[in-house]
């Protein structure tokens, strides 16, 4: 183990981890808003839109992510779509994990149970109302550890974007790898500190997810 | 510059081929991460501190990194310490390890979930510790977590276009091929897109198929 070569390249490997932590944020935020949208399409009252949202989470889960950023970044251009590495890590990686997303907010609301809907809609609330005052604030609760369960996975797909040349972790440990031939202590830092990233996520997860059931 | 899909015929038996080694690349990865799974489980659960030890730190390290990042160190890491392999056998490994961590923490739930009175009643019967689990545990442990393996299989499908970035001629390096000879990235990465899409709706419609069996099996 070549402590010395670990020390010297940690500083390049701490600013790396900023860009995949800048990155799940940014993707996360995307994933949420493409979810959102996907699952109030899925369990719409038209059939176009249930079929849009359908369509939507089995290509985008039914296909590798890989490709689908391939396809927008190096495809792009060829329909107009110009776009830097780092914006279609991001619209990429953000979009595919919204599908993921769909499915687990869509899982949390069907969870609820029927008779909560049937009651609110007895009780004379439109369905908007019955879904924004009866069956989300439930449905909240049982989504938050499944989304953790889903950021988990996204923190660690970002990874995938030293394939498109953003600088990140994934794509610093490889470029060390490269030049200096140390491919374990390089594995071992980048590991450590994606470790560090999704740990703190996870906390973060699991204080969120005793709050909902407190209250 | 417009989309051209005029130019695929051409090249669809690179592609094709690059199809056969993905789907080769995921049964053999499937295999390991089977297989492995199981090992690492009964590892896990049963072996003495001195050997669970280390392997509860690869499995932890293994479920807390990408795996592309995992690739680098097996493909970069063998040839350090002097083994030379393939880029494919190097991918079957990287990818069955992976996925093998993760079949494992099912295994695990499922093997503490059989029945304590079975292997009570096998090592009643005179059967070792190893032939208990063996021939009694680990096959009912096995049946109760297919779906959920099955599923891992699925995105096993999907990762293994990872493995193109260490060399692996499957599916997405062979479009790359064709793309550096064409300069059309678009219609050969939605070919391939589709190629997995399909392969990928085979082992969904199997999977349902199977586990309908098992339901009928109880």
């Amino acid at each position: 183990m070549d402590y010395e070569l670990m020390q010297r390249v940690f500083p390049f490997f701490l600013e790396a981890a900023w860009i995949t932590i800048l990155l799940s944020v940014l993707t996360a935020v995307l994933g949420l808003i493409c979810g959102i949208l996907g699952t109030a399409a899925r369990l719409s009252r038209f059939v176009v839109l249930r079929f849009l949202g359908a369509a939507y989470v089995s290509l985008f889960r039914g296909t590798p992510a890989l490709i689908q950023l391939f396809i927008l970044y190096f495809g792009g251009p060829q329909i107009g779509i110009q776009l830097d590495a780092f914006e279609a890590g991001v619209i990429g990686l953000g979009v595919n994990v919204g599908a993921y997303m769909t499915e687990t907010m869509r899982g949390a609301i069907i969870a609820v149970d029927k008779g909560q809907a049937e009651a609110a809609r007895t009780l004379g609330m439109s369905r908007w109302q019955a879904m924004r005052n009866v069956i989300l604030p439930q449905a909240m609760r049982l989504m938050i550890r499944p989304l953790g369960v889903n950021l988990n996975a996204l923190i660690k797909s970002t990874a995938l974007v030293a394939a498109i040349s953003v600088v990140e972790l994934t794509y610093t440990a490889q470029r060390y790898i490269g030049s200096t031939y140390k491919p374990f202590e390089m594995f071992l830092i980048a590991g450590v500190l994606y470790m560090i990233i999704i740990y703190i996520v996870g906390v973060g997860v699991a204080l969120a997810d005793r709050k909902a059931r407190i209250t | 510059m417009g989309l051209d899909f005029s130019v695929i015929p051409k090249y669809l038996d690179i592609v094709l081929l690059g199809a056969v080694w993905t789907i080769a690349i995921t049964i053999g990865a499937a295999v390991v991460s089977f297989f492995g799974g199981i090992l690492l489980a009964v590892i896990a659960l049963y072996a003495p501190k001195i050997i669970r030890w280390p392997f509860q730190a690869f499995s932890f390290l293994f479920l807390g990194t990408p795996l592309l990042l995992q690739l680098f160190l097996i493909y970069f890491g063998l040839v350090q310490i002097g083994i030379d392999v393939p880029a494919f056998m190097a991918g079957v490994i990287g990818l069955g390890l992976h996925f093998a961590v993760y079949n494992s923490e099912l295994f695990q739930t499922s093997i503490l979930a059989v029945d304590k009175g079975q292997a009570e009643a096998a090592r009643t019967l005179g059967l070792s510790r190893m032939q208990t689990l063996r021939k009694v545990v680990v096959p009912q442990a096995v049946r109760d977590v297919i779906p959920p393996i099955g599923n891992n299989m699925i995105a096993l499908l999907k990762d293994s276009a990872l493995v193109s970035v260490i060399g692996v001629s499957e599916l997405t390096l062979s479009a790359q091929r064709a793309i550096g000879s064409t300069y059309r990235p678009f219609e050969f990465y939605v070919l391939v897109a589709a190629i997995y899409y399909i392969i990928n709706l085979v082992m969904e419609a199997v999977l349902r198929h199977v586990e309908r069996r098992i339901q009928v099996s109880r």
